[in-house]
């Protein structure tokens, strides 16, 4: 019996000299690659190319008189020192280190909920959390713009009512209402991903827990919170890039409400378009665009292994 | 028929880990918040009945004189000589051409990087998988910068190339196709005398299908709902999406010192825009709930 096994005495390198299966994985490699193919010339195209052109034009500065001149990294070290793109940056990593925590602690707590198994109609309550998701983000700042302003929305009619005078566009309270559309928008969406992973929790290890004798908070303690650190470090990198990006909301909001305080530099993306299409710095708005992008992906990464050495730690 | 257990009362469940006593308060908590995830939806549906002046002298949630849901619609499609239907359709078009290419670029790709073997593949996975992490705004000056060099900005292109690259589709048909494709049946349609292409089409793509759904979904809402890239790439209304025009006609409305309010036609064209992705989601959640999660988990 045992010698059926070994029959084959061929040692894994002569198998590979063997030419049938050789000239088929031959054959594999090429078609590999054919596959790829389509997605990989389109990467180039709109990924790889497009980065490659806007460093190249970083360093070319766009004058009135003289045109485009060669300005080395005239413009990286112009930007360093620029004063409205500090401003709009450090509004970013002040709105990101407010909402994205409100955001996530909601949404885990709202999954929590859901799978608790303890809600009356769970499933109209999951769909309608989910439902703002689906909205374009200038369907949603509209909405929002005209509920929370003071001419035609709720606010007007509570202020009508109340005799109170709240004005949530004010230069001082414009981040908070847009703080308020960005998490309305995302926080189903972050607490669905939360939700499938407690799904996916064997059950089983629910009743061991029970017959441990653990009660609720133990057992969202010790399982349930720690099934969800992995989906925890991919929302973060996510809602980071997402709240560093932040540019549909001060980008239409002036449009609708008047003195918001919401200048052509609010974020850093809103200047870099400002730039590129009002201003016709191309150059410059391009570093912009580049320096954004690498300080996104740098964070990105940092959370990516502050959350990989933790789950190592476990 | 006697039964020697007691019979338990009918409209007692029997509570177990599964099935815990429902709790009224934690209901109402939940409940707060799906208010305020619908408040702004209901308001949309409420001022979309209104006629212009109603819109400016009621309470916002409290309806108008008159139900002018119908009229405002009609107006929606003919305002301009009907660009509206001229925005929808480009809409359609960019979601249509768009989510489909992408998805079966994604699918190919995907496939391939879990099941093929060829040199620089891990490599190739590095770097599109790196892309993920690039901010599309920040991607999308350089895109333009470099449309306008090629003469491509102002044509449906400028929106459509964009939008056939899904680097997070590819990475879900990766992990999915190695998952739900298993490699002996591969070797057996190969022993077959099945070429590689043939494989992937009879063998490849039937397993793939939830992950195909899933991913065909996330690029129709992410093209339908894009306004950045269209913004900055086209300049002729005529190319226009919904979501560009839904801005040009609030613009017009809220720089109308000159007397043309059509706040009306703002709020009507909102809500005609978000329909086909609400009952989308609706019908079609579960797949959402897949994909999220296979994201999530190998994430």
């Amino acid at each position: 019996m045992s010698a059926t096994v070994r029959a084959p005495q061929v040692p894994p390198a002569a198998a590979e000299d063997l030419p049938a299966p050789r000239r088929r994985r031959r054959r594999g490699r090429q078609v590999g690659w054919a596959f790829v193919a389509p997605f990989g010339a389109l990467f180039a195209v709109v990924f790889l190319v497009p980065i490659g052109y806007a460093a190249y034009l970083s360093l070319f500065q766009d004058r009135l008189v003289g045109g485009r001149t060669f300005a080395g990294l005239g413009n990286y070290a112009k930007l360093m020192g620029d004063e409205l793109f500090w401003d709009g940056a450090g509004r970013v990593v002040l709105f990101t280190a407010v909402q994205v925590p409100v955001m996530l602690t909601l949404a885990m707590a709202l999954a929590l909920a859901l799978d608790s198994r303890r809600l009356r109609g769970e499933r109209t309550l999951r769909v309608s959390i989910f439902l703002p998701y689906a909205v374009p983000a200038i369907v949603a700042t509209l909405m929002w713009g005209f509920m929370l302003g003071i001419r035609y929305g709720l606010v007007r009619d509570l202020n009508d009512w109340l005799g109170w005078s709240l004005n949530p566009f004010q230069p001082g309270t414009t981040l908070i209402s847009i703080g308020v559309m960005v998490t309305w928008a995302f926080t189903g969406y972050n607490m669905l991903i939360f939700y499938s992973v407690l799904r996916a929790v064997p059950h089983e290890l629910y009743e061991a827990a029970a017959i441990d004798g653990a009660g609720q908070w133990r057992v969202i303690q010790a399982i349930k919170l720690p099934a969800m650190r992995g989906a925890l470090v991919v929302t973060v990198i996510f809602s980071i890039i997402g709240t560093f990006q932040i540019f549909n909301e001060p980008q239409i909001l002036p449009s609708l409400v008047a003195n918001s305080g919401i200048t052509t530099h609010y974020t850093p993306n809103l200047y870099a378009y400002h730039l590129a299409f009002t201003g016709s710095q191309q150059g410059y708005a391009a570093a912009l665009a580049l320096v954004m992008a690498a300080f996104t992906i740098a964070i990105a990464y940092a959370v990516q292994i502050r959350g990989m050495k933790r789950a190592l730690d476990q | 028929m006697t039964t020697t257990a007691p019979p338990r009362p009918r409209n007692r469940p029997l509570h177990t880990i599964a099935n815990p006593r429902k709790s009224l308060t934690l209901t109402l908590v939940t409940a707060l918040f799906a208010l305020y995830c619908l408040l702004p939806l209901v308001w949309l549906v409420i001022n979309a009945t209104k006629t212009q002046p109603d819109f400016v002298t009621t309470p916002g949630l409290a309806p108008g004189h008159s139900f002018a849901l119908l009229d405002n619609i009609g107006q929606v499609f003919t305002y301009n000589g009907g660009i509206f239907v001229r925005w929808l359709l480009n809409t359609l078009l960019y979601v249509v051409v768009g989510a489909s290419v992408s998805t079966a670029l994604a699918a190919l790709g995907g496939y391939s990087l879990a099941k093929l073997r060829f040199t620089g593949k891990r490599a190739f996975l590095f770097v599109v998988l790196g892309s993920i992490s690039v901010p599309g705004i920040a991607l999308a000056i350089p895109q333009f910068l470099l449309f306008a060099q090629l003469g491509l900005t102002n044509t449906p292109w400028a929106v459509l190339l964009p939008s056939f690259l899904n680097p997070f589709g590819l990475y879900l048909m990766w992990v999915f196709a190695a998952e739900a494709v298993p490699g002996g049946l591969l070797e057996a349609a190969e022993i077959d005398g099945a070429g590689p292409f043939r494989t992937f089409w009879r063998i490849g793509v039937p397993l793939l299908g939830p992950a195909t759904v899933t991913v065909l979904l996330f690029s129709v809402v992410s093209i339908w709902n894009n306004y950045f890239l269209p913004l900055i790439m086209l300049k002729d209304p005529a190319w226009y999406p919904l979501t560009i025009g839904i801005n040009q006609w609030n613009k017009l409305a809220s720089t109308a010192g000159n007397g043309e309010l059509l706040q009306n036609l703002v709020i009507t064209s909102s809500l005609l825009t978000i329909v086909p992705l609400i009952l989308a989601f609706v019908s079609l959640q579960r797949y959402w709930q897949s994909g999220l999660a296979l994201g999530a988990v190998k994430g």
